[in-house]
């Protein structure tokens, strides 16, 4: 099936103005009757809440966390962006958009990318006026810092906390509507099912989290904002809970699920330490700056790194890309790491590691400088390694960071399913095959404050309110599979954890889905994932009952979709015979190592249908045009 | 290294609860407390036992999960830091670890070492936010905020909604969260509009939900893993008598 | 909502009370310090010279009393209902002893009182030593104080209370501070030490006097 985008006809900057007037309203007194279905309170599910309650919509909102507080979007350290070119240094709306289409390698939407870069602005004047405290220069203006992937100024920042202001920002708004009432809040609280009536989305199962009871909500509309999936990596940047389940158990009721091979890779996270490792933290990419890459020449060379002779160094990102340097993009370095480890040259109790050294820099501005700059990340390196970075070099490793896939949704934030709208990281939309530095933030929000408001309205005003109810026997269905899959995975009492075959399942797609895939390493993961799967269904141990609170039964829940969902990443991948953007096939290349794009036979989103948990996903092709840019090559030249 | 652990056990609020020992063996000095923990909880599920329920989610200090009383003191008194940051090389073989959950009326106990705070939720539902409208907001640099403000106001703005504060408080008080929401928004000019008011229904929202009064301990200051000062306290109680004569 | 009822509210009112009575404090002690320059029965005399004033100033420490021990009493026991499930361990890191005994530092002090006025003010309790007239037909308050204060037992009361009162007043001075929202950053340091070293200059003038006379150095020739 060819599917279609809905981009709004006519030039692209006057796509959304026109779009909007086109659109049908609600009458204001009928808002109350029509519930909406809110599942996350990131910044996408929080900032929709509490803009669709504000209109006076009866939302109902859940998250998996005991406070919506607490979303993922509160770890987000670098900066969000907007195109206000208040620094006057030729920011425009215009070139926001050009910079995150080509960041994303050419395979975003033009439409929905320039509606993201008109509403930028919006978004920094609605947080200002929440009291988000972005940082301000001395004359009491909003200060601006440069990011990854741009020649301009456009990045606000709270400190190093700009995730977690802006969420309490959207957290606070929504506070409001919890106590005006139009918004009820159900914390702890795990979406396990979507449910589909007559082919539209009219409700969800989740199970309490706390008392294990399972039940059903029914809504005019559902909006999933539920956040990313990399933690199907086992190891990565995200919070332990996040998970691919509300997704894909909506991708298992028809949702399609867009490009999910576009997985990010942050090349400054603080390595492994050994097996017990359960999540890996990131440190500002900014470290590049001052800081030098390198490992030994020898392989296996254990001797402490003052010990090794300047000539007995491997910069290799000076060697390979003189040009960049230590500067070199996200992946290109990231992959440059893994290469140097898997020679055998990794650093550090592991070997998966390299050294992020200040040595130069420190003799060259002295230590206070470096400290001024950096003083907040040298002390999280401190408490998490022990080590002092002053000292001696820091060791630092590529991981696991962001999922530009997601579900497939049209302009509009609907999915393929009517009233299933999917927001934020959620969904596949805005950033291609490869997310530019603080762009997910302002992507959330857009989505939430002011895309969803207006689309939503045009479906419900098509639509009476009310019309199903929870008795509808798709719900009885719905909760009758939730709870025999709960009941299946107590009852294999097998002999090994959850944990263990998640840890399996990452080591997979680690290796065989990461930073360097080939046709061949694909297959082997397409044939390993199943075998894996296999052997969880029948030799899992899920201890602990099902009508109480009990993480391993959730953890086992999650674990299973994703067990599921890393063949459909792999199947993506190996689908996808070009390189792009997050997305590296080794076939694909150019002589430097680059990323090598087909956009002759792939310049398209592939979106999969789910066809049985056995069976192979059925691929729909959006052909992405290209009506304002030219395609051009991605160069770090 | 091998440590002795003490864990408060409780299947639910209603339910008695009592200090479980349990070994922790093979902990590596890199592990993070949390980490030490799963290792713990794997040899349960390997002997078919429950697990230790407790709550976290980001591991890196920013989201306020995590709550653990350790030995006496929550978030187990490393300096600004949380639970989950905190690591076992602070720890020596052969110690002792008491580990238990806030303890306050108004944190009821779920299980384990998991408590219900949604009362801190409850108290910025009561007023703490603006109330401003999604769209028409002026441009961001209508509101001119001095470098100074700014900072004081982000400095009481990360405060991350863990509750340690009503857990080291010996009054079992929430004064230092909401002095901290309060000392946010009262420093900037969005915020002073409604800080009369704020001010005073975030205070009784705190009583009714079964918080202590403050009386001057200092004590959640110490336990803060954000370095939130009781100088907001101090700034909350200035908001309050600047509502009072007005 | 009324400013009674709330937590800062209160809080505020048991500063200020606590303040005023601290005031009556200092002002006390240095009534009773002229003990030692031989003027306490001048000053008695003439402090009891002007019954308005001496009416007025006790009914407003009454007033203050009730209000500050009402609050008092009822603040502890919504803090002790705050937390129901002691802790098996804690440790405090910051709190002190005297913070946290403020209750009882407060109950003593007003049984300490009740003694007090019935022995110097009401003289019912040693009628024997409090009634003398001296040489000036003034009530002889300097042979009651001496004459009181070499019972070791009197004294040994007394500094008992005084121990009680400068805990009271170590953690309080500096929480009026922070009540009435005077502190900063910087301040806070500086304010809890002047307040402590307050506290212990009242602790040791009020106990200077029983401790002086128990060791003889100031008798009463009589
Ligand atoms: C360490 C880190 C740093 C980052 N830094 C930046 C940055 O500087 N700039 C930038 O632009 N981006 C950054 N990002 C990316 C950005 O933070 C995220 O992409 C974005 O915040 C995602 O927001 P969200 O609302 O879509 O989802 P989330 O914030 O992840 O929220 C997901 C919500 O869904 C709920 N949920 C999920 N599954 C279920 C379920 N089954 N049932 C019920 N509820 C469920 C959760 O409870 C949660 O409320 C960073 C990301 C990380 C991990
Ligand atoms: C001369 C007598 C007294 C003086 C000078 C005094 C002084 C003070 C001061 C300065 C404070 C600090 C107020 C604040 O926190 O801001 C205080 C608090 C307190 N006082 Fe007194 N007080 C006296 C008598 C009493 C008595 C008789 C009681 C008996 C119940 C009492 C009980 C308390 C309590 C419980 C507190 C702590 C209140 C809280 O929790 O904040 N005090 N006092
Ligand atoms: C060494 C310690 C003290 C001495 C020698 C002392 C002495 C006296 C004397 C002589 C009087 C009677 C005054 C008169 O009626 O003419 C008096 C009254 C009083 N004292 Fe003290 N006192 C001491 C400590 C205290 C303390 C610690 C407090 C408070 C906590 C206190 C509170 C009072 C009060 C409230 C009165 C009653 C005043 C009145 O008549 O209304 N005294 N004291
Ligand atoms: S003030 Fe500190 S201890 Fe209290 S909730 Fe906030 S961060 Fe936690
Ligand atoms: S410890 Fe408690 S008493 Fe006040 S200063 Fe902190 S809230
Ligand atoms: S788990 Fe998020 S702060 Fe500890």
């Amino acid at each position: 099936m060819i599917l279609d985008g809905k981009c709004p006809s006519g030039p692209l900057a006057e796509k959304w103005d026109k779009h909007r007037q086109d659109m049908k309203l609600v009458n204001p007194n009928n808002k109350r009757k029509y519930k909406i279905i809110v599942v996350g309170t990131g910044l996408a599910g929080a900032s929709a809440a509490a803009t669709l309650g504000e209109l006076g919509y009866n939302v109902e909102a859940f998250c998996y966390q005991d406070s919506a507080r607490r979303a993922h979007s509160i770890a987000a350290q670098g900066g969000i962006n907007a195109a206000k070119n208040y620094p006057n240094d030729s920011d425009s709306i215009y070139r926001l958009f050009y910079d995150t289409i080509k960041g994303g390698d050419f395979r975003a939407r033009e439409a929905n990318v320039y509606r993201l870069a008109q509403v930028s602005n919006n978004i920094i004047d609605q947080c200002v006026a929440q009291g988000v405290p972005f940082a301000r220069d001395y004359a009491g203006y909003l200060d601006n810092r440069s990011f990854g992937g741009a020649q301009v100024s456009r990045t606000f920042y709270a400190r190093g906390q700009t995730g977690q202001q802006l969420l309490l920002g959207a957290y606070a708004t929504f506070s409001r509507q919890v106590k005006a009432g139009t918004v009820k809040l159900h914390s702890r609280t795990e979406m396990l099912d979507l449910v589909v009536v007559d082919g539209e989305a009219k409700g969800i199962t989740v199970r309490d989290m706390v008392t294990g009871k399972i039940s059903s909500y029914a809504a005019d509309a559902v909006c999933l904002c539920t956040g990313g999936y990399v933690n199907v990596y086992f190891l990565s940047t995200n919070a332990q809970g996040c998970s691919v389940t509300a997704n894909y158990r909506a991708y298992k009721k028809g949702a399609f699920f867009a490009n999910p091979c576009y997985t990010q890779i942050h090349p400054t996270c603080i390595p492994v330490t050994g097996e017990h490792q359960s999540k890996l933290t990131l440190m500002s990419e900014s470290l590049r700056n001052d800081g030098r890459v390198w490992v030994p020449k020898k392989k296996g060379d254990k001797r402490p790194p003052h010990e090794i002779p300047e000539d007995e160094r491997d910069y290799y990102l000076e060697r390979k890309y003189p040009s960049y340097g230590n500067l070199a993009p996200r992946d290109i370095s990231s992959r440059a790491a893994k290469e140097a480890c898997d020679d055998g040259r990794g650093v550090g109790p592991s070997g998966f590691g390299v050294y992020l050294d200040f040595a130069d820099s420190i003799k060259r501005l002295g230590e206070n400088t470096i400290r001024e700059r950096y003083g907040n990340l040298f002390e999280m390196y401190e408490r998490i390694t022990d080590e002092n970075g002053y000292k001696q070099p820091m060791r630092i490793y590529p991981a696991l960071h962001y999922a530009m896939g997601g579900l497939w949704v049209d302009y509009n934030l609907s999915s393929n399913i009517p009233g299933l709208y999917v927001l934020g990281e959620a969904n596949f939309s805005d950033h291609g095959a490869n997310r530019l530095g603080a762009s997910a933030l302002m992507q959330g929000l857009a989505d939430g404050y002011f895309v969803i408001p207006y689309t939503i309205a045009d479906y419900l005003a098509k639509s009476k309110p009310g019309i199903v109810k929870v008795d509808h026997p798709e719900f009885k269905k719905s909760q009758e599979d939730v709870s025999a899959l709960t009941t299946k995975l107590l009852s294999i009492n097998g002999k090994r954890s959850p944990k263990e075959f998640w840890r399996d399942l990452g080591k997979i797609m680690w290796e065989n889905v990461g930073m360097a895939r080939s046709e061949q390493s694909l297959k082997k993961a397409i044939q390993l994932i199943p075998e894996l799967r296999e052997e969880f269904w029948k030799n899992v141990k899920v201890v602990g009952s099902g009508d109480t609170l009990n993480q391993e039964l959730e953890k086992a829940g999650r674990i299973a979709d994703f067990l599921e969902f890393g063949e459909l990443l792999a199947r993506d991948a190996l689908d996808r015979n070009e390189s792009c953007g997050g997305h590296f096939r080794v076939e694909y290349q150019t002589g430097e190592g680059e990323a090598k794009r087909n956009d002759k036979d792939y310049c398209y989103v592939a979106a999969w249908q789910f066809k049985g948990t056995d069976k192979e996903p059925e691929l729909h092709k959006e052909p992405l045009t290209f009506e304002t840019l030219q395609l051009a090559e991605r160069s770090y030249k | 290294m091998d440590l002795k652990l003490y864990v408060w056990r409780q299947k639910g609020p209603d339910s008695p609860g009592k200090l479980e020992q349990f070994t922790a063996k093979n902990i590596s000095p890199d592990m993070s407390f949390l980490e030490m923990l799963d290792e713990v909880n794997e040899e349960l599920v390997k002997e078919g036992k429950e697990t230790i329920a407790f709550d976290h989610d980001c591991r890196e200090g920013i989201c306020g999960t995590c709550s653990q009383v350790i030995n006496g003191i929550p978030h187990g008194g490393q300096d600004k830091t949380t639970v989950c940051q905190l690591h076992m090389r602070k720890f020596k073989d052969g110690d002792s670890i008491y580990i238990e959950p806030w303890r306050a009326k108004a944190f009821p106990l779920v299980k384990d070492l998991i408590v219900d705070r949604s009362a801190l939720d409850r108290i910025i539902q009561a007023g703490g936010y603006v109330s401003n409208h999604t769209g028409g907001s002026p441009d961001g640099n209508a509101i001119l905020i001095p470098k100074p403000d700014a900072e004081v106001s982000m400095d009481a703005a990360e405060c991350i909604g863990c509750g340690g504060c009503v857990a080291a408080c010996p009054n079992g008080s929430a004064m230092l969260f909401t002095a901290a929401k309060v000392t946010q928004l009262a420093m900037l000019p969005q915020g002073k509009v409604e800080a009369a008011q704020r001010v005073c229904v975030m205070t009784e929202q705190m009583l009714k939900e079964g918080f202590g009064n403050c009386s001057n301990h200092y004590e959640c200051q110490d336990a803060c893993p954000k370095g939130i000062k009781v100088s907001f306290i101090a700034k909350l109680n200035r908001e309050f008598i600047k509502a009072s004569v007005k | 909502m009324g400013f009674l009822s709330s937590t800062v509210g209160r809080k505020i009112l048991m500063a200020i009370t606590g303040f005023l009575l601290l005031t009556f404090l200092c002002i006390h002690l240095l009534g009773n310090s002229f003990i030692y320059l031989g003027w306490i029965n001048a000053y008695g005399e003439r402090l009891h010279s002007m019954p308005p004033v001496v009416w007025a100033a006790r009914i407003g420490m009454v007033i203050l009393l009730a209000v500050h021990i009402f609050f008092g009493i009822k603040l502890t026991l919504e803090n002790n209902a705050a937390r129901p499930q002691a802790y098996a361990v804690k440790k405090n890191v910051r709190a002190t002893f005297a913070g946290r005994t403020m209750i009882w530092t407060g109950l003593l002090i007003a049984a300490f009182l009740i003694y007090h006025l019935l022995h110097f003010t009401l003289r019912m309790t040693n009628p024997e030593i409090s009634s003398g007239i001296d040489a000036m037909g003034r009530l002889d308050v300097f042979k009651m104080i001496v004459l009181s204060f070499k019972n070791i037992l009197i004294s040994g009361a007394y500094i008992a209370a005084l121990i009680a009162v400068g805990l009271h007043i170590f953690h309080g001075i500096q929480s009026v501070v922070q009540t009435i929202g005077l502190n900063s950053d910087k301040t806070l340091p500086c304010v809890e030490s002047t307040g402590r070293g307050i506290a212990f200059i009242l602790f040791l003038g009020y106990a200077s006097i029983p401790l002086v006379i128990i060791f003889g150095l100031l008798n009463f020739k009589g």
